[in-house]
């Protein structure tokens, strides 16, 4: 590859494709029945170092005819406790970077129940645009068969009502009913907050997806 | 001084008409698995421009070695390749430390997954995984045994082309891209539903290896080059509304 002299240009992006049926044995060997790495990528964010709020993040996907889809494949990126990321782009000076916590995950849901799920801690507010604060929220990335490109998605948090009214991205949905396919609920189970959510490809309740 | 050169920036917009869309009827499954609401394109924050970082004491010495890596009792079974290439952005720079992470069918085109109830053999020595980190000049390289093609329910005799599944996490959550990689000169390549779910031959074409007879090893293994490019930071000339952000 090379640069014509003064020709302004910009080579195209690779394009997507699915990540097929099979995308288990690339991401998540041990889902697909074999063990080949020493250290594998999971679906636990936390060690017991990690600071903040013990959460699981946990769902379903659905297809248009409302089946689970059961061979899907989900990876989360999400700020700290404090609302930082691991990441030397963010100069959120005042906010402590957490270094046993990287802030990434990927999950798979299970081929017979279809739940996917994520050991995390509640992520803290994140400065946005032009200074505006957004709403804690967990990024989500989502590939499978039939998913020609990744689909992006965010998780916001039903206990945080407030703040989300103020969310800059939320309030840029101009339907409104549709924001609330963001918003995952917080439950209990065994003394530990879980948030649920569910994510509807196509239809009635399709959740809203990103192009960032 | 602020430059396109810069490290970290807003990506420049994605093109939608040059990937696939996602509804794409012949390619069956993504008619069920294709939103029907027009995405929200939202501007870059924090949240976008940023992504996990990996680092090599987290790979295997032998993570990017498909021949070796899941050998038990004897080497596997197909021709030895190697395939190398670079990771680039669309401003053409160099992207280091990009995860590359591949899977694939052993050389009867038969997959290590427990849902694959293809005929065709598993090979006792083939796992068919592997990954590696881009170095410092992008580039990256893996040894492996070319796949066969294999046949999958869509039109009752549609047949996969040989390829190897690629998945690339660059610096920003924003560039998360999964892909497939072809092989030069295979004439399954134009009746595959999956590889024309991209609307153009040019965008196709950048998704086929091209024959590297310059790096054969000799009396070893043939080799393919195969180059990635990846969205790019746009130049932030006069302010950056990115708050929280260098």
């Amino acid at each position: 590859m090379f640069r014509e002299l003064n020709k302004p240009f910009y080579l195209k992006e690779t394009a997507s494709q699915t990540a097929g049926p099979y995308v288990h044995i690339g991401l998540a060997p041990k889902q697909a029945g074999f063990d080949i790495f020493e250290n594998n990528f999971g679906n636990v964010l936390v060690t017991p170092e990690t600071k903040g709020e013990r959460i699981r993040l946990e769902g379903r996907v659905f297809d248009g005819s409302g089946a689970l889809i059961r061979d899907v494949l989900l990876e989360i990126w999400q700020a700290n406790a404090a609302g930082r990321y691991n990441h030397p782009a963010d100069k959120q000076e005042d906010k402590p970077i957490d270094p046993s916590f990287r802030g990434w995950g990927r999950g798979t849901s299970d081929f017979q129940t279809g739940v996917y799920s994520f050991d995390t801690v509640k992520p803290g507010a994140v400065v946005g645009r032009h200074g505006k604060l957004m709403a804690p929220h967990i990024n989500v990335w989502i590939v499978a068969r039939g998913i020609n490109i990744g689909l992006h998605t965010r998780v916001y948090f039903s206990d945080e009502q407030e703040a989300n009214a103020k969310d800059p991205v939320l309030n840029g949905i101009e339907w409104v009913e549709r924001r609330k396919t963001l918003i995952a609920e917080r439950t209990e189970k065994d003394g530990q907050a879980v948030y649920q959510f569910d994510v509807h490809i196509q239809g009635p309740n399709e959740t809203v997806f990103f192009d960032v | 001084m602020t430059t396109p050169t810069e490290q970290f920036g807003e990506f420049l917009q994605r093109d939608r008409s040059w990937h696939p869309p996602a509804y794409t009827p012949g390619y069956k499954t993504s008619v069920l698995r294709s939103p029907q609401k027009s995405l929200i394109s939202i501007e870059n924050s924090l949240s976008e421009i940023t992504g996990p970082r990996f680092s090599p004491d987290e790979l295997g010495p032998l993570d990017n070695d498909l021949i070796l890596n899941y050998a038990k009792d004897g080497l596997p079974i197909g021709e030895r390749i190697l395939v190398h290439g670079y990771v680039l952005d669309e401003n053409g720079r160099p992207v280091p430390n990009a995860l590359v992470e591949v899977w694939q069918a052993n050389a009867s085109g038969r997959y290590r997954h427990k849902n694959d109830t293809y005929i065709a053999p598993i090979d006792p020595n083939f796992g068919g995984c592997g990954r590696v980190l881009t170095d410092e000049n992008g580039y990256y390289f893996y040894r492996t045994i070319k796949p066969g093609p294999y046949p999958w329910r869509n039109q009752i005799n549609d047949w996969r082309p040989a390829h190897i599944h690629y998945s690339i996490s660059a610096s920003g959550f924003a560039q998360r891209l999964i892909t497939q990689m072809y092989f030069e000169g295979d004439p399954m390549i134009p009746d595959c539903p999956i590889v024309r779910s991209i609307p153009s031959e040019e965008a196709v074409r950048s998704l086929i290896a091209q024959l590297d007879r310059g790096a054969y090893v000799a009396l070893d293994s043939r080799a393919y080059h195969f180059d990635l490019v990846v969205r790019g930071s746009r130049a932030t000339l006069f302010e950056n509304t990115i708050q929280g952000a260098k």
